[in-house]
């Protein structure tokens, strides 16, 4: 029984949605339940931190790591199961490549604690009250991890072995590559390449996608309360905007088939070194405003300047999964991380 | 900030093959005086200006990125030079929120024969960005986190309005 080989699954910054859908594997639960013994997994088994640094080094086979790294809790966890682990999972987009945590790079560690821990209406703190990394108390001193400024990528605080990529990742895609690293623990198959995304596809959302396409342009984009869009066509033609041009497929085109545009959680194309650059070409390429030669140039610019407007969160909508892998990794904000608030 | 004095902003320059970098050629033989901040590389068309480009001259140290191309109408491969306008427009308003101000990015369509305006296009340009300043982006993406001892409290001083220090409260 203790010849099983051993799996860990932890969470760093992360919303538990990774750990759903990997209960969401069903019945092969059992399955994965008869090859490995847990060795670590806060969601549903009481381990402790302390268990796991009592393990020797290489002593977990597979961990299944989801999550960013948001603080300083997270970088130790990430590190010290690093060395835990044979094989280094960045499960889903928060690990893989900073997800919706790593959206708060576009603002400062200050504007973050101030709006939760000060401004939002729904907030009763008249002592102004912040997470102090460490408080005297007469026991001793209490500490707490440090919120970073900058949010991570697994593989920007550690070696990483694999990507799983998705927001979460697809249960289907889960079980195969649980298949896959059965196989070789069992039966010596070959695994991956290292440094593999795993559990998805190597073409655009777009190829898995049923919508009918026409290779139209439109004038204007619209966000998803202005527009109903119509059945079986393609959302980006009809001015919704959608990453299924830019983004991996795996998921089976999930969201363009229920109407919503693709988010773009499945990550790059392989290759591509920035989605929000490629996501961003794709979608101008969609607009139609150009004129003719002998029109007044700043009338055209104000022309072209209106229709990208309809674009209201360029940023925030092209880096969605991938601040934390994008160049420019996060925005110029007037505080330094180091300042205090005053 | 940073020291201003003496600061020379570094320009990178993407041409077109054809008119702009006519422009840029007859500007130089023409001897027309303009700042030397400019590098410019030459594409066979703006529009094939990846906006990848832009955000590597950024991430790697440029102040600012000068995009030029032939005038609307007169591309010599049709319209790609509207959709570099596009790409552009949507790209300066997403660089706005990195911070990245919109004037460090600018497009400038200029015929072979432009050269003298060329050149007092870019002078503008470097005078804009050298009076916005340095933008040192490899300091801001990899701005390091406090350290252990950088910590100890207080690491973040309460607001002004409230005079008492931070103190745990046990929900009541
Ligand atoms: S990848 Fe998505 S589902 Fe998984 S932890 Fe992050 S936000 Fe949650
Ligand atoms: S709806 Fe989106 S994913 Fe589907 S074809 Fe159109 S752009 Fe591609
Ligand atoms: S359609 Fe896009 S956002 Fe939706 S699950 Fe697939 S990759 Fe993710
Ligand atoms: S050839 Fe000059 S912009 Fe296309």
């Amino acid at each position: 029984m203790s010849e099983k080989p051993k799996l860990a699954m932890y969470w760093a910054s992360s919303c538990g949605g990774c750990e759903i859908v990997t209960l969401g594997i069903g019945e092969n639960l059992l399955l994965v339940d008869e090859v490995f013994d847990l060795a670590f997994f806060p969601c549903i088994a009481d381990f402790k931190v302390a268990d796991v640094k009592g393990y020797p080094d290489g002593y977990i086979d597979v961990c299944l790591f989801n999550g960013a790294i948001r603080n300083s809790e997270n970088e130790e966890m990430a590190k010290l199961l690093r060395q835990k682990s044979k094989i280094l999972v960045a499960f889903g987009s928060c690990a893989y490549e900073g997800c919706i945590p790593a959206l708060s790079n576009l603002t400062s560690r200050e504007a973050t604690l101030r709006t939760v821990f000060l401004e939002s209406p729904t907030v009763d703190n008249p002592e102004g009250v912040l997470p102090q990394p460490r408080h005297q108390v007469e026991e001793g001193v209490l500490e707490l991890p440090y919120f970073y400024h900058t949010v991570r990528s697994l593989d920007q605080v550690v070696d990483v072995d694999y990507y799983i990529p998705g927001c979460p990742p697809e249960p289907h895609q889960i079980w195969a590559v649980l298949q896959v690293v059965v196989a070789a623990l069992t039966e010596g198959a070959p695994l991956p390449p290292k440094g593999s995304v795993v559990g998805a596809g190597d073409v655009a959302v777009c190829e898995e996608c049923p919508l009918e396409k026409h290779e139209k342009t439109v004038a204007r984009f619209y966000r998803p309360y202005q527009v109903r869009p119509e059945p079986g066509l393609c959302l980006l033609e009809q001015g919704i905007v959608c990453m299924g041009p830019s983004t991996r497929s795996g998921c089976g085109a999930r969201c363009p088939q229920v109407g919503m545009g693709c988010r773009g959680c499945y990550g790059p194309l392989p290759g591509v070194e920035d989605q929000g650059a490629r996501s961003l070409t794709a979608l101008a390429s969609v607009l139609d405003v150009a004129g003719k030669p002998g029109d007044d140039e700043q009338e055209l610019e104000q022309q072209v300047e209106q229709a990208v407007a309809t674009i209201v969160d360029p940023a925030g909508t092209f880096y969605r999964f991938s601040m934390a892998h994008s160049l420019l990794r996060r925005a110029k904000t007037n505080g330094a991380q180091k300042e205090v608030v005053s | 900030m940073s020291n201003e004095n003496g600061f020379e902003p570094l320009i990178i320059g993407f041409t077109c093959n054809w008119c702009s970098y006519r422009a840029a050629d007859l500007a130089g033989i023409s001897r027309v005086k303009y700042p030397p901040n400019v590098r410019l590389i030459r594409l066979m068309c703006s529009g094939r200006l990846d906006p990848l480009f832009v955000l590597k001259a950024f991430a790697g140290g440029a102040d600012g990125v000068l995009i030029s191309g032939c005038h609307p109408g007169e591309c010599h491969y049709l319209e790609q030079n509207y959709k570099t306008l596009r790409r552009v427009a949507l790209l300066r308003n997403m660089l706005t929120q990195f911070g990245i101000e919109p004037q460090r990015v600018k497009l400038l369509w200029a015929s072979a024969a432009e050269g003298v305006r060329f050149a007092e296009e870019v002078s503008k340009m470097v005078e804009e960005v050298r009076a916005l300043g340095p933008l040192n982006w490899s300091q801001i993406a990899g701005a390091p986190e406090p350290t252990d001892e950088e910590l100890t409290p207080p690491d973040l001083a309460p607001p002004p309005s409230s005079q008492s220090q931070p103190v745990m409260e046990a929900v009541s």
